[in-house]
């Protein structure tokens, strides 16, 4: 069988077993029992999946396991112990985004990392880190200022 | 202000109701009405005078919930209308999904435990409002017992009684065990819609707080002990079987446990969905596709086309229409929208552990009740022997009105030893749907002193409630094919409307959000814009002359006209397009405004809706829907069709199937009207406005006026012209 | 003899005079010619063998040989349509005059190869006639092929023959006349096709010698990579200098610094060719990805090895319309770096950032990485509308590697400004693709 695979997810130590090329995303789901993660579309179209790895938007979906063994990888369950997942997830509650919210996990983890790149987005910034995350209920208006909110940290 | 209102984990997982109803709650339903009380179970002391209420000794309020939630934001407004006739303290209150029982959560407006066509608040409200109040009159007369006090010098609020003249006050909770044995008052009243506390108000929905954090529970994130994970194959042409699997590569991968090989399907079975999908992949199926190997889109719309010009049943005929066409220039035009997939953000998935003499079922459904017996079916059990747990749905649009994910999932349960997570792929999801018909709408309007003077209007497609609810399909039409198209905002002396019944063939068809009005807004309000540049007159204003008695519908167009700046003017290819339209008992007014390039690609600028849907229980989340109804519209308007070739669906993930994104969305205002009408439905008004809005603006932008959806960019390059 | 039948026997002396030189002007050198070295009979030649198998299979039965040569020569993937039967062929090849449909060599007497003898598919690999007489047309490469082996063809048949027969029976070519004209292509023959087994040059190793021969004889490397003539045979002269085939760019795999293999190091070559991906030189897609997965990834090592020795020393030709140097990594903010075409970046943050990431260098696996790859820095973007339109399928050690097809959602317009953006942003000069370009790219790669 494979070699137990050792990642470290929201600080902690996670030792499983898994193939090398097995996508982040069901390591999350199915082995770690992480379900925060959503499968959407397997293959980086929707966003769904997104986590951090060393703090950067990824898609776990299309994301080997070998790829990420020694890199820090935060996920939706605790991205709010971050000062900018805290205040996206605020803003995302404060100006009521949320529908089904089965893409949401993804749209947070999106805007935590550009928060946490770029502190200040304007229009395009949000545009060109938000376009790969889809909504099917139709929530970009809404995610679009709760970015905006959280970056200005303004109440609602 | 919602400490304990969490939809919690366990709460979710829980799902099936373990409280027993020492009233039923009546619907009205006609299966319901002969049928024995529920048999009471252990309450623990808890107060449940009706299927919706649960109070525990300490105040806990626990409302179950009879329509799912898929995002429309349902379960906040069936717990704000329950909490104002109860006059609960919101701040107690928790949700818990209803179980699948027809005779207490059946939606009286279909019959069946159903969620879906915007019906939720409309069905509800009278229900939901008596059983509150019903609640409330029992608390209050279990605390004026023990005052010895008249009930009526008793008052209520946020979960207490108070008997102001002695100054006593006592918790719900605390009577919790006293009002249970009340006997239920009859033909309470129900508040002045002006002392309403809660609903109105802006609330904070209670199912996102553990949205935001990974912790909200959709079906597929059940999790079962010892569950095996599967993902599935069916033959890629409808109606195909399987032939032969040569399975020996898959099993050689690690983690795939077992092949299910059914008649009309391949199952992979693993530790985890990858080596289930790897599994797949490995699998070398020969199917044998049957006959339906040969459809394809274009004979699909031959046949349609065909059928459309044949008579249908008449659903609607005021005035002369013969008389009415014949006089006068007669306009004539079609309009053909395609099969459409929902997408729903969560794939298909059941949860399901079969034993030989039960079945346990962890899903989200709109229908749980038929769910549950097409599942007794498919696992040979008894209904009583088959539990439905609901989850929160990741997306419903329709796709899960139908029961054939949870069918397919038992049927491969039953050869699983043990629990077992069934999950689409994508790919499976969008060519395994059951989509939104393709529909051909053909319209012949006469004009007289710049108003419509005939309009016969033809619906041609599939009838889908003639199998969803056939008691509902009568004579010949089916309700929901024609909804919008018989009541159509503008008065017009010579109307008709008629009904073909044109099933595609092998193509299975079903409800999709905006359902029969997506057609016929459509087609209707293009048609009228295309009459309004006939009789030389502005969109809007020709409009308005048509609505001297429709005060609502006058009303809602005017102020959208105003908030869209409508007598505005706007650089070269940008346009305006209304929409006015009388769908799910709302009325709603909308404009896009839209740009096209030189090259014919479309830039949504602006959308501005105007929403008169009477009272507004939760006015923020009628924003939200006409917002994302919007965008899910415009989508379907830009991008959305399923396209058929032998016998296979063409289309297979977002690559080729595509979403409008945030770098396309228009800005969107949307304006809710104050009314104190009777609520109207909403989750799939913004759906059916945003694509004749969007055409319409493209026909002021271009002169081109395009008859078909999706929008084929190719016609409206620089230099086209209808 | 007469006056007039001397005129007469000059003019055609010079006739064919003219004709000859004419064929030999437009024919050019041989593809081993560039060597220079003497050529010996393969018998003749002691040093090694660079003929046949590699050592470990010397010993394995005539259709294990036969397997692994018919991999090398790839026969599969011309000879299969997706999604149907192996080796019963029914796959279509656009030409600008009509389609040709690849034949059936399973062994069913009816519709494939089961009634050919020894000779009739010596015939047919090697000399390009068929069983029934008829020609070949040269999509078939036995122009290449015709080098093999009589030993090493004839392992392929049994190969063939051991498969399972297929019955199926590929669409009737669409040939134009003069095209449809089977019969004509008995003089291309004559003159493009040299009718000669595989001379080994003995002033080059065994490797060479044996990268040569898998090269030239199976792979048929040439058939993608070398420019054609006036005659639609390889031009020599500028072996293996890049050429368009089949609506995609085989890309200079001579030894030219700047646009060749040149500054490759071996182990990139090695990489590409057994696994298709090599750090920093990007994935192979399209057909070499397509050779990739069903033929080099299936060579042994050593074969590997000789088939780089070969490509050092071919000749550099270099490709004057690519730049010289490729692009480094891009900003890694969107805001940085090219920006101008807006509807490109639109589509690019859409449907493209979330694997190749705004730098070019991909989030989620080496294998997307943009950065250094040949296709975004051609100013053709040939390769880069070509993988959005149909995307790419391959398959890797690890499991399967692909990107999704967006050309049936995204219009020719979209198409042509992703394109356009992606070779600015992360090659050394920008593409000018228009949605004409792009629609007649979907002409060239339509089944």
């Amino acid at each position: 069988m494979h070699m137990a695979t050792v990642l470290t997810i929201n600080g902690e130590t996670k030792s499983f077993d898994a193939p090398p090329e097995m996508p982040l995303l069901w390591v999350l789901r199915d082995v770690l029992g992480m379900t925060g993660t959503k499968f959407g579309c397997g293959i980086a179209q929707c966003g769904a999946c997104t986590v951090h790895v060393d703090g950067k938007a990824v898609r776990s979906c299309v994301l080997p396991v070998s790829a990420v063994a020694n890199r820090a990888i935060t996920t939706i369950e605790h991205v709010g112990s971050t000062p900018a997942g805290a205040k996206v997830q605020k803003a995302w509650l404060d100006l009521e985004v949320i529908q089904c919210g089965y893409c949401q996990s993804g749209q947070i983890m999106s805007a935590a990392a550009l928060l946490a790149a770029t502190p200040s987005p304007d229009d395009s910034d949000i545009d060109a880190a938000m376009a790969g995350n889809i909504c099917r209920c139709g929530t970009y208006v809404r995610i679009r200022e709760a970015i905006k909110q959280a970056a200005s940290g303004r109440q609602s | 202000m919602i400490a304990h209102s969490s939809v919690s984990r366990r709460t979710l997982l829980t799902g099936g109701l373990a409280t027993g109803f020492l009233l039923a709650f009546h619907l009205p339903l006609r299966a319901a009405a002969n049928e024995p009380v529920q048999p009471p179970d252990a309450t623990d002391g808890k107060f449940a005078p009706n299927a919706f209420i649960r109070i525990d000794p300490e105040g806990l309020t626990t409302l179950v919930m009879p329509q799912v939630e898929m995002g429309q934001g349902i379960y906040t407004a069936v717990s704000m209308i329950l909490a104002e006739e109860l006059d609960a303290d919101w701040a107690k209150v928790q949700l818990l999904h209803a179980p699948a029982n027809e005779k207490l959560y059946g939606n009286p407006i279909f019959i069946i435990q159903a969620t879906g066509g915007s019906t939720s608040v409309r069905a509800f409200w009278k229900p939901l409002r008596d059983a509150g109040a019903s609640a409330r009159a029992m608390l209050v007369q279990a605390a004026a017992a023990q005052w010895g006090v008249d009930p009526a010098s008793c008052t209520t609020s946020k979960g207490e009684v108070t008997h102001k003249a002695s100054g006593r006050t006592l918790a719900y909770g605390a009577l919790a065990a006293a009002a249970s044995g009340q006997t239920p008052p009859k033909d309470v009243p129900l508040k002045d819609p002006k002392d309403f506390v809660y609903i109105g108000q802006p609330f904070k929905r209670l199912d996102t707080p553990e949205k935001v954090n990974g912790k909200a529970v959709y079906g597929i994130d059940a999790i079962v002990p010892n569950m095996k994970f599967a993902t599935l194959a069916q033959c890629p042409v409808f109606g195909g079987k399987v032939g032969k699997v040569d399975d020996r590569a898959a099993k050689k991968i690690p983690g795939v446990r077992q092949i299910v090989v059914l008649d009309d399907l391949v199952a992979v079975v693993g530790d985890h969905m990858w080596a289930a999908k790897k599994g797949l992949d490995a699998l070398d199926i020969e199917w044998n596709e049957g006959p339906n190997a040969k459809i394809d889109s274009k004979a699909i719309w031959d046949d349609l086309r065909a059928a459309s010009a044949k008579d249908g049943v008449v659903a609607k005929s005021t005035g002369d229409i013969t008389k009415g066409l014949a006089s006068g220039e007669k306009i004539e035009a079609s309009f053909e929208l395609p099969f459409l997939a929902h997408a729903t953000m969560e794939p298909l998935n059941a949860t399901v552990h079969c034993k030989p003499d039960s079945c346990e079922i962890w899903t989200g459904t709109q229908i749980m009740a038929r769910v549950q017996s097409e599942a007794a079916k498919a696992a040979g059990l008894p209904v009583e022997k088959v539990t439905v747990n609901q989850h929160l749905l990741g997306g419903g649009f329709g796709r899960k009105l139908e029961p054939d994910m949870v069918v397919a999932a038992v049927r491969i349960a039953k050869q699983v030893d043990g629990p077992v997570k069934v999950v689409w792929t994508r790919e499976e999801d969008i060519q395994h749907d059951v989509y939104r018909p393709v529909y051909r709408d053909t319209i012949a309007a006469t004009l007289s002193n710049g108003k419509i003077a005939s309009w016969k209007y033809k619906i041609a497609g599939a009838a889908i409630i003639a199998r969803w609810l056939p008691p509902a399909f009568q004579k010949g039409i089916d309700i929901d094919a024609i909804d919008s198209a018989t009541d159509v905002p503008y008065e017009i002396p010579n109307f008709h409307v008629e009904f073909v019944r044109a099933e595609p063939p092998a193509i299975p068809t079903g409800f999709w959000r905006g359902v029969g009005p997506n057609n016929n807004v459509f087609a209707a309000e293009c048609f009228v814009d295309e009459l309004a540049r006939k009789a030389g007159k502005d969109p809007v204003e020709f409009r308005r002359g048509m609505l001297a008695n429709q005060p609502r519908f006058l009303s809602v167009l005017n102020l959208a006209a105003e908030k869209a700046n409508w007598d505005q003017p706007l650089p070269a290819r940008v346009g305006r397009g209304v929409c006015l339209q009388p769908s799910f008992g709302s009325f709603i007014a909308t404009v896009v405004e839209a740009e096209v390039d030189e090259q014919g690609e479309v830039n949504l600028r602006r959308a501005t809706s105007v929403v008169d849907t009477g009272i507004a229980v939760n006015p923020d989340t009628i924003v939200a829907q006409v917002e994302g109804g919007l965008i899910f519209g415009l989508t379907a308007a830009l991008y959305g069709e399923i396209t058929i070739e032998k016998g296979r669906v063409q289309q297979s993930n977002f690559n080729d199937y595509r979403m409008l994104r945030i770098n396309q969305t228009p800005k969107i205002e949307v304006h809710v009207v104050k009314s104190g009408e009777a609520p109207g439905g909403i989750g799939e008004t913004g759906t059916t406005a945003g694509p004749p809005a969007l055409r319409n603006a493209i026909y002021a932008a271009t002169g081109v006026a395009l008859r078909r959806l999706p929008i084929d960019r190719k016609l409206l390059a620089a230099g086209k012209k209808a | 003899m007469s006056g007039k039948m001397r005129i007469l026997t000059s003019l055609v002396v010079i006739a064919i005079v003219v004709v000859a030189l004419g064929v030999w002007i437009i024919r050019g050198p041989g593809p081993l010619d560039f060597a220079g070295g003497p050529k010996v009979a393969l018998a003749d030649y002691r040093a090694g063998k660079p003929t046949g198998v590699p050592a470990k299979l010397e010993k394995a039965s005539l259709i294990e040989r036969g397997e692994y040569l018919a991999k090398a020569a790839d026969c599969m993937v011309c000879h299969t349509k997706p999604g149907e039967k192996e080796y019963a062929g029914g796959l279509g090849f656009k030409l600008p005059f009509g389609t040709l449909y690849s034949t059936n060599i399973t062994p069913d007497k009816d519709t494939g190869i089961g009634n050919y003898s020894d000779q009739d598919f010596l015939n047919a690999v090697q000399r390009g006639k068929r069983h029934d007489g008829a020609r070949l047309y040269p999509a078939m490469p036995y122009t290449s092929y015709t080098t093999m082996t009589n030993e090493d063809v004839l392992a392929v048949k049994a190969y063939l023959f051991s498969l399972p027969a297929v019955r199926a029976k590929p669409p009737e070519n669409t040939l134009s006349f003069p095209f449809n004209q089977r019969w004509a292509m008995m003089f291309w023959s004559a003159v493009f096709n040299p009718d000669t087994r595989f001379a080994p040059d003995a002033s080059k190793s065994p490797e060479w010698n044996r990268g040569a021969y898998l090269a030239e004889a199976l792979a048929h490397c040439g058939e993608c990579h070398t420019p054609r003539n006036l005659g639609f045979a390889l031009d020599n002269r500028k072996k293996f200098g890049g050429a368009i085939t089949a609506g995609w760019r085989a890309f200079n795999i001579s030894s030219d610094k700047a646009t060749g293999l040149g500054s490759w190091r071996d182990e990139d070559l090695v990489s590409y060719l057994s696994l298709g991906h090599a750090p920093g030189h990007g994935s192979a897609s399209g057909p070499m990805g397509e050779a990739v997965d069903h033929s080099f990834s299936q060579f042994a090592p050593e074969d590997i090895r000789s088939i780089v020795a070969y490509l050092r020393g071919v000749p550099p030709v270099p490709s004057t319309d690519l730049p010289a140097t490729t692009a480094p990594v891009a900003p890694a903010s969107h805001k940085d770096g090219v920006t101008a075409d807006a509807r490109g970046k639109k589509v690019f943050a859409s449907a493209c950032a979330s694997c190749h990431g705004w730098s070019g260098e991909s989030p989620v696996s080496p294998t997307a990485t943009l950065t250094g790859t040949w296709a975004v820095n051609d100013p053709a973007a040939t390769n880069v509308a070509q993988i959005v339109l149909s995307g790419t399928k391959r398959h890797t050690p690890d499991g399967a590697l692909s990107m999704p097809a967006f050309g049936n959602a995204y219009s020719d317009d979209e198409i042509a400004a992703v394109a356009n953006y992606v070779t600015a942003r992360f090659g050394t000069k920008g593409s000018k693709l228009t949605a004409k370009d792009v629609a007649e790219l979907r002409e060239q790669t339509a089944e």
